[in-house]
């Protein structure tokens, strides 16, 4: 094995396309040369990203990958790389998405489109440091600047209510990290090091792990988002455009998700059994309250925005039930969420790019008009409501069953959920593309172009893969999460 | 060969979804025909490597491992499966080559031979899964097609709302099932179906604690997993899928909801019988249910006007018959009563669909009539359909019904009385109902219009061949193979697959049921069939007699006993209003107003307050600066 210093070259060179995005002079919308230097770095960023999963060796519990670097000529303060089964995942499906949002809007037009490219690839540096970051500081930074190109994509490109999301987007996000920065420096101050391999051989004081615990929590639970901190994404999701809602779906959420098994679970295992309860309180009723609002929605974006919520709902009980079950099933769960909410905020977007609006009613019989799109869409819905076979279902079915092992009743309710996002989901279908062909739709059949067939094939090979062979991905974390849960009481081997 | 017989179905739903348009349609029709007779010779096959060589399981790959859980692709081939699988590829094939005909016009008819494909594979996998993961994915998959299909013709409004009712309903079984799947897990150790079988004994006596509650584990298991067998066959509370259903293309009606995908809750019952022998309470109850379903369903057929709604509560009411047998241990009827109820409905509905065909699409019984000499093979095939329904001696449901209602009265449950008059009681109401479907469609005179009339006439050649080789089957599969089902031979056939109620089944063979017994279910097909007879050729006026005088009960069975209005009151009213109300209420006027909203008013609040304290004159400034100071200055003398 040749030792490439692999994490620091995924961060770098997205930095590096974005050298050549400035340096083309172009001003006009389409900006092909930019587009063309954002798909290539993007597209290499993701083959190189490949080079972890061949690497890895899956026996090893701990961080592979690993460099380190000092930081203020400080010895216990570094800046270390490094991965290990739990953040792999995630890198991929980083790089994969942002791959496939350069790909969506490739045949579009916009304003300023140098910045807004510019602004996914510094996104794709910042995600791949949070999600391979080794110490509390840099996590945080990363993690937080995350915000400011995520901010721009929605206040910049947004819709009409986009200033008003944006601002509640940053606020309610920040606002939840400053507690974390706090336990960040507590951590630091109490303990000397802010190496999370390091900390993960501690066992702190209970006490002290309740208020660590919740200003963890208060960061994460507004990132994932868990109820009743939820508000800000249906607002956010309406107003960002089609791209920003697909990072903010498939990749923002996850890191909240992340965070709780990182931190909570990992580091403070007491406080995590302490607060068990109330999380599997908030994620049920994430689960029944928002499906029932998605119930009732008009507006396409929102529907899924709040489903979301509720799929979020299912990765926190199994990140809480923590048993190697719950893990597995919270970790296909989120990256089967990333790939179908991503795949139906696409579609959205196409449904957006031609008929200018994402209103349910406007629309009728589309699959008159749009037949192999039709298809395609009706597979991520099948996706979303976690039909066996495809990824939803295996994550579903996990977590429920881990749950089920703790807390009866939970899980009863919970489960709850499955009819509800099964009426939910398909009353989107039948409303926007059953039926005969409304008023508002003229009868000339327009199918989807070859960009967007590309993306839509390779996503619904995907959901499929993961729903059938979903050993691809968790052989890759079973150690790391095993030597999470060897905390915790046993209650499925 | 046994895997073949599995995945021939997907391959045929493969090459016509994406061939369509690229190969002649002659060849696609030919290719998904040949494959499903393919399909259904390999499973004769593996029929006969079962007995060479016994049963038999087939992993394909590894599904989900994790933890102690693990989950293999896998099929299994023993009696019970390959002999279902043979039922399901022979119907289906017919209802293929059917189709190639009934479609003929339609512009999607190549999508349609492939969704019939796609549902075919979902059962037989469902069919032949070796654990109950893999069961659950069949089971969900024909749910999936089951929706396609009801919706199949998209335009229609009525099409897309009874699609998405069919997949709700379903889903509502499905939760159960998957309540039930989690408790196996958790009680067994295991989901793998031979397992769990092996292990039931030792787990006869374990409680399980659900809500806090001790209860029995294995009733959990069995009541739960009921629950999902009464969402796929259409059983009383959720029944109110299947006659809507009926807004999908006749012979899907066959396929899916009659012959196969509704059978497939009573399929389920029979593999796990030996879980459902340690739980008196959910034999009870599965016999309860199946008694209510019976009547009630027999009883609304009587008063419906849509041909193939008739038909569907008669589906609806024969599975309840089914889940009466295993109510009362009497696995192997049950199945025999499957299997034969599978070929006389497919024939029923593929006669009706028949009918419709030549009526121009016409589904209401009262503008039919008076047809029997246009359509005579279609007259001849729905006779011997409805016959073998009401169990009219020597056809075959007179052998399996029969079975039912004797194994019944030799049954020592509770519910015996109330199930075994129930049961009579059915008999006289499907003969009634049968009767008068086939009167008013065939008899009388005519009530269409001209134009339909005179265009009326028998179908092609390709869709009167399946309906020649069903009433063959009707008629004579009872006969053939009613001693395979009960009887002395029952046990060296069955006991490794189901589980067998010896004594009852010794009884049986001995002959312990009266002849009175034996003769009752004849006596009432012969009285139904007088009433008939009577009401509508000796006695016409009666009708409106009956009309003016029970108008209440007639109108209440003609609405379905107001279910679904109910349900909508109950459940999708107060979901919306429940809906609308966290939305509006909790999310936008609760938590915003009160969170980002109010905080970011609060804040603006006070910096104004606060900037008012910039007044700009110096007093203001003075006198702060001396409350200020004296505040100060207290504060430290009274501390130090």
């Amino acid at each position: 094995m040749i030792n490439l210093p692999i994490l620091p070259i995924l961060i770098a060179l997205p930095l590096i396309g974005l050298v050549f995005i400035f340096l083309s002079s172009e001003e006009d919308e389409n900006a092909e040369q930019s587009k063309k230097s954002a798909l290539w770095t993007s597209a290499s960023n993701f083959v190189l990203s490949l080079y972890l999963p061949i690497n890895f060796d899956k026996s090893i519990p701990h961080f592979q990958f690993v460099n380190t670097f000092s930081w203020f000529n400080n010895d216990s303060l570094r800046f270390s790389l490094g991965v290990d089964g739990l953040s792999m995942p995630f890198i991929i499906l980083s790089t994969f998405l942002i791959l496939a949002c350069i790909i969506f809007i490739l045949p579009q037009a916009k304003k300023n489109m140098k910045m807004y490219l510019a602004s996914f690839l510094v996104l794709e540096s910042f995600l791949i440091g949070t999600f391979s970051a080794l110490d509390l500081f840099s996590f945080y930074i990363f993690f937080e600047s995350i915000l400011i190109p995520m901010y721009l994509i929605i206040g910049f490109w947004g819709g009409e209510r986009r200033i008003y999301s944006a601002y509640k987007f940053f606020l309610y996000t920040l606002l939840g990290s400053v507690l974390m920065l706090i336990a960040i420096i507590f951590l630091y101050q109490e303990f000397g090091t802010i190496s999370i391999p390091k900390l993960l051989d501690y066992t702190l004081p209970f006490y002290i792990q309740i208020w660590l615990w919740i200003a963890f929590f208060s960061s994460f639970a507004v990132k994932i988002p868990m109820w009743p901190f939820h508000t800000w994404l249906p607002d956010a999701h309406v107003e960002a455009p089609t791209e920003g809602s697909v990072i903010l779906a498939g990749i923002l959420l996850k890191l909240g998700g992340y965070g709780f098994i990182r931190f909570n679970l990992s580091i403070l295992p007491d406080a995590s059994i302490f607060f068990t309860p109330f999380i599997y309180f908030l994620s049920v009723v994430a689960i029944i309250y928002t499906s029932y609002i998605a119930l009732v929605q008009d507006d396409m974006k929102k529907l899924i925005a709040y489903s979301s919520v509720a799929h979020m709902g299912f990765v926190t009980l199994g990140i809480f039930s923590a048993n190697i079950q719950g893990l597995h099933g919270a970790i296909i769960q989120m990256i089967s969420h990333g790939v179908i909410s991503a795949a139906l905020f696409f579609s959205i977007g196409s449904i957006y790019n031609r008929y200018k609006t994402k209103r349910i009613d406007f629309f009728g019989g589309l699959n008159i008009k749009l037949p192999k799109f039709s298809v395609v869409f009706l597979i991520f819905t099948l996706g979303s409501i976690g039909l066996p076979g495809t990824s939803g279902f295996v994550g579903e079915y996990l977590t429920l069953l881990a749950v089920y092992s703790k807390n009866t009743m939970v899980a009863f309710i919970s489960t709850l959920g499955v009819i509800l996002s099964a009426s939910y989901m398909l009353k989107l279908y039948k409303r926007v593309f059953l039926g005969g062909l409304s008023e508002n739709l003229d009868k000339k059949k327009d199918d989807i172009n070859i960009y967007e067939i590309c993306l839509y094939v390779v996503l619904v090979i995907l959901i499929f893969i993961i729903g059938i062979k979903p050993g691809l991905i968790l052989s890759y974390t079973t150690a790391s999460l095993e030597r999470i849960i060897q905390f915790y009481p046993i209650s499925i081997f | 060969m046994f895997v073949l017989s599995i995945f021939l179905p997907l391959l045929s739903y493969v090459v016509c979804i994406f061939l369509n348009n690229v190969v002649r349609e002659k060849i696609l029709n030919f290719v998904s025909c040949a494959l499903m007779v393919f399909s259904t010779i390999s499973s004769i096959i593996s029929l006969i490597f079962f007995y060479l060589e016994g049963d038999k399981s087939f992993i394909i790959t590894n599904w989900i491992s994790s933890g102690s859980l693990n989950v293999d692709w896998s099929l299994n081939l023993n009696l019970l499966t390959v002999t279902m699988i043979i039922m399901v590829n022979f119907v289906s094939t017919i209802i293929h080559v059917y189709s190639v005909g009934y479609m003929s016009k339609d512009p999607r008819r190549i999508i349609f031979m492939g969704y019939l494909g796609l549902f075919t594979f979902f059962m037989l996998f469902l069919v032949s899964s070796s654990n109950l993961i893999q069961l659950f994915v069949g089971w969900e998959g024909v749910g999936l097609t089951s929706y396609l299909l009801i919706g199949f013709w998209s335009h229609k409004d009525e099409a897309n709302k009874a699609s998405l009712k069919a997949f709700v309903a379903n889903r509502v079984g499905d939760f159960g099932l998957l309540i039930s799947l989690f408790t196996i897990f958790i009680v067994f150790g295991t989901i793998n179906i031979n397992e769990i079988l092996l292990l039931v004994n030792s787990h006869s006596q374990s409680y399980f604690s659900f809500f806090g509650f001790q209860i029995h584990s294995i009733t959990l298991i069995v009541v739960t997993m009921f629950v999902g067998c009464m969402g796929k066959s259409a059983q009383f509370g959720l029944h109110v899928w299947l006659p809507d259903a009926m807004e999908g293309p006749t012979p899907v009606s066959a396929l899916i909801h009659a012959a196969t995908m509704v059978t497939a809750g009573v399929f389920l019952l029979i593999l796990m019988s030996p879980l459902i022998e340690t739980s008196k309470f959910s034999q009870n109850l599965i016999l309860f249910i199946g008694t209510i379903t019976c009547l009630f369903a027999s009883c609304v057929a009587v008063f419906q006007n849509d041909i193939k709604r008739i038909i569907a509560y008669s589906t609806c009411s024969q599975l309840g018959y089914m889940f009466m047998a295993i109510g009362v241990s009497a696995y192997s009827v049950a199945y025999f009563h499957l299997l034969s109820h599978a070929f006389f409905k497919a024939l029923l509905f593929l006669g009706a669909g028949s009918v419709i065909h030549s009526m121009s699409d016409e589904q209401d019984i009262k503008k039919m009539g008076g047809i029997y000499n246009r359509i005579p093979l279609t007259y001849t095939s729905m006779l011997i359909g409805s016959l073998a329904l009401m169990g009219l001696p020597f056809f075959s449901g007179y052998f399996s019904k029969d079975l039912i209602l004797e194994f019944i009265y030799l049954s020592d449950s509770d519910l015996k009385v109330f199930a075994f008059i129930t049961g009579i009681f059915g008999v006289f109401l499907t003969a009634l109902y049968s009767s008068r479907l086939l009167i008013t469609v065939f008899h009388r005179e005519n009530n269409s219009d001209e134009k339909v009339f005179a265009h009326i006439h028998e179908s092609p050649i390709i869709m009167i061949i399946p309906l020649v080789i069903l009433a063959f089957f009707s008629i004579f599969f009872g006969m053939i193979f009613h001693n395979f089902f009960a009887g002395s031979s029952l046990e060296t056939i069955w006991s490794k697959f189901m589980f067998i109620d010896s004594e009852t089944n010794q009884a049986y063979s001995y002959g312990n049921v009266p002849k009175f017994m034996k003769k009752l279910p004849l006596v009432m097909i012969l009285l139904s069939l007088i009433t008939v007879f009577l009401f509508y050729f000796k006695f016409p006026r009666t009708k409106q007699l009956v009309k003016d005088k029970l108008n209440f009960i007639v109108k209440f069975f003609y609405n379905k006993c107001y279910i679904d209005e109910l349900y909508e009151k109950v459940i999708i009213k107060p979901s919306k209003y429940l809906g609308r109300g966290f939305w509006k209420s909790i999310d936008i006027d609760l938590i915003d107003n009160l969170g980002p909203n109010g905080i970011s008013r609060f804040i603006s609040s006070l910096g104004s307050k606060v900037s008012n304290l910039q007044s700009g004159y110096l007093y203001h400034y003075v006198l702060s600066v001396i409350i200020g100071l004296t505040l100060f200055i207290s504060i430290y003398i009274y501390i130090f």
